[in-house]
């Protein structure tokens, strides 16, 4: 029974950042994919991150950034989860030139995907992520 | 953490880890074999926390309203927790779970927050709250407030389970007849008219009184209700009469203890709560059996001349009498 259940991913806008029709489309993506989406919206902290993650036992989150702030806030929610001991993957969603993924990889970041990622890729990286994660 | 036993987790959910709570929720919510064991650890030491339901039509503000509740009673030094159970899509059996976008502020306050999709099949729903509920309750927090959208019978099940069942209405939901029909309206301890600021929330108190009048004169109500509903009126986003449904909501609880109500009101949520688990076990005992019979009948000539609840009587027969088959 265990293994039937869905995976539970937090979604949230990291900063400051008003564009979240993105996230939304992947919110949709995702239920549609089978999986429980605990959706926090707009202007999101590490903290708030945290807090949401821990209390409902999330399986992976995922953050998106228009904004070009990936670098800085892609690693820092890596290590902002890292610190708090929760091992649980982090995706980011949003406008990420193709050179900028290697070093998000070796920051930790668990997945990368951009503008017109198709629903099959969304749940495919969202899945491979929770995978990672040790159940 | 993996590693960590049920009676570990629930001895430092005990002790106030967060995280040990919601992975029990977690187990318990799944089902089987550890939701036994999380059952079976957690079922001798209930009875602390005061167990809200609220409830309401979709839009109707329940989890801005939810936030500004709990954000008070965070404020006055109380523990409380929300599980906010959002539908599941029959389809794919995915769900957005959304509560948490209009209760950021609560969570900043250190209001503990769970999120829980009703995983398709309703059953499981009515098997599952009341169990995470006292995983809630063993780890201190109280009140409880399990907030459901209240479009289906399991929703207003479930929220009648409670110790003091809270119904969102607000303006804008139809007439003194709606007021009058059967369903939600029906296990309110108190209400909450929200977005009263708005120019006919008058009307929807005076349907309201009216209704309850009714109900007065019918005879008809809640067995166990103690005193007439209380009708609060709320804005949930200026914070406007939460102090009022704050106090409403202890006040009643007072009411049924005073009554000799409490005690009682929890004894038949645990008998509904036996129940549930007892049709759970039986329905799977017998879906096997269900199928079969209906795998071999249901298609053909056979069942095109009658009509479906007579093939339905014909195959149960079958079934019953002979159970092995």
């Amino acid at each position: 029974m265990a293994d039937a259940a869905p995976v539970r991913v937090v979604l949230a806008k990291l900063g400051l950042d008003g564009h979240d029709r993105g996230l939304k489309v992947v919110a949709r993506m995702l239920r549609d994919g089978g999986m429980e989406v605990v959706y926090l919206g707009l202007r999101q902290t590490t903290a708030s991150i945290i807090d949401a993650v821990e209390q409902e036992d999330a399986d992976v989150v995922g953050i998106s950034m228009l904004n070009a702030g990936h670098l800085t806030l892609g690693p820092l929610m890596v290590d902002a989860l890292a610190d708090a001991g929760l091992d649980v993957p982090v995706v980011i969603g949003g406008i990420v030139p193709d050179e900028d993924r290697p070093t998000l990889a070796a920051a930790g970041v668990a997945g990368v995907l951009g503008p017109g990622s198709p629903a099959a890729e969304v749940v495919a990286c969202v899945q491979a992520a929770a995978a990672r994660r040790g159940l | 953490m993996a590693d960590r036993t049920v009676s570990e987790l629930v001895a430092a959910a005990r002790g106030g880890e967060l995280r040990a709570t919601a992975r029990l929720l977690t187990f318990v919510e799944r089902g089987g074999d550890l939701a036994e064991q999380v059952a079976e650890a957690t079922h001798d030491h209930v009875g602390n926390a005061h167990v809200v339901g609220l409830t309401g039509p979709p839009g109707s503000g329940k989890s801005t309203l939810t936030a500004a509740w709990a954000i008070r009673l965070a404020e006055e030094g109380r523990r409380p927790a929300v599980l906010a159970v959002d539908p599941s899509s029959p389809l794919t059996g995915g769900a957005i779970l959304g509560d948490r976008v209009r209760m950021t502020a609560a969570a900043a306050a250190g209001v503990f927050i769970r999120s829980m999709a009703t995983r398709g099949h309703a059953g499981g729903l009515a098997l599952a709250v009341p169990g995470m509920v006292r995983v809630l309750d063993v780890a201190g927090f109280d009140p409880v407030i399990v907030e459901t959208v209240g479009v289906g019978q399991v929703e207003v099940d479930v929220t009648a389970a409670t110790d003091t069942a809270v119904v969102v209405v607000t303006p804008g939901m139809g007439d003194a007849v709606q007021a009058n029909k059967a369903g939600l309206l029906e296990v309110a301890d108190l209400f909450a008219v929200n977005k009263s600021d708005r120019p006919d929330a008058a009307d929807v108190r005076r349907d309201l009184e009216l209704m309850l009048d009714l109900s007065k004169l019918t005879g008809h109500g809640r067995p166990d209700a103690v005193v007439r509903p209380t009708i609060v009126s709320t804005v949930a986003t200026t914070g406007r009469g939460v102090a009022e449904l704050a106090d409403a909501v202890d006040t009643h609880l007072e009411a049924l203890r005073d009554a000799g109500l409490l005690e009682a009101r929890r004894e038949v949520r645990r008998r509904a709560e036996v129940r549930s688990h007892l049709e759970h076990l039986v329905l799977a005992a017998s879906a096997a059996a269900v199928e079969a019979a209906f795998g071999a009948a249901a298609s053909g000539a056979e069942t095109a001349d009658e009509s479906p609840g007579a093939t339905a009587r014909r195959l149960a027969e079958r079934l019953l009498t002979d159970p092995g088959s």
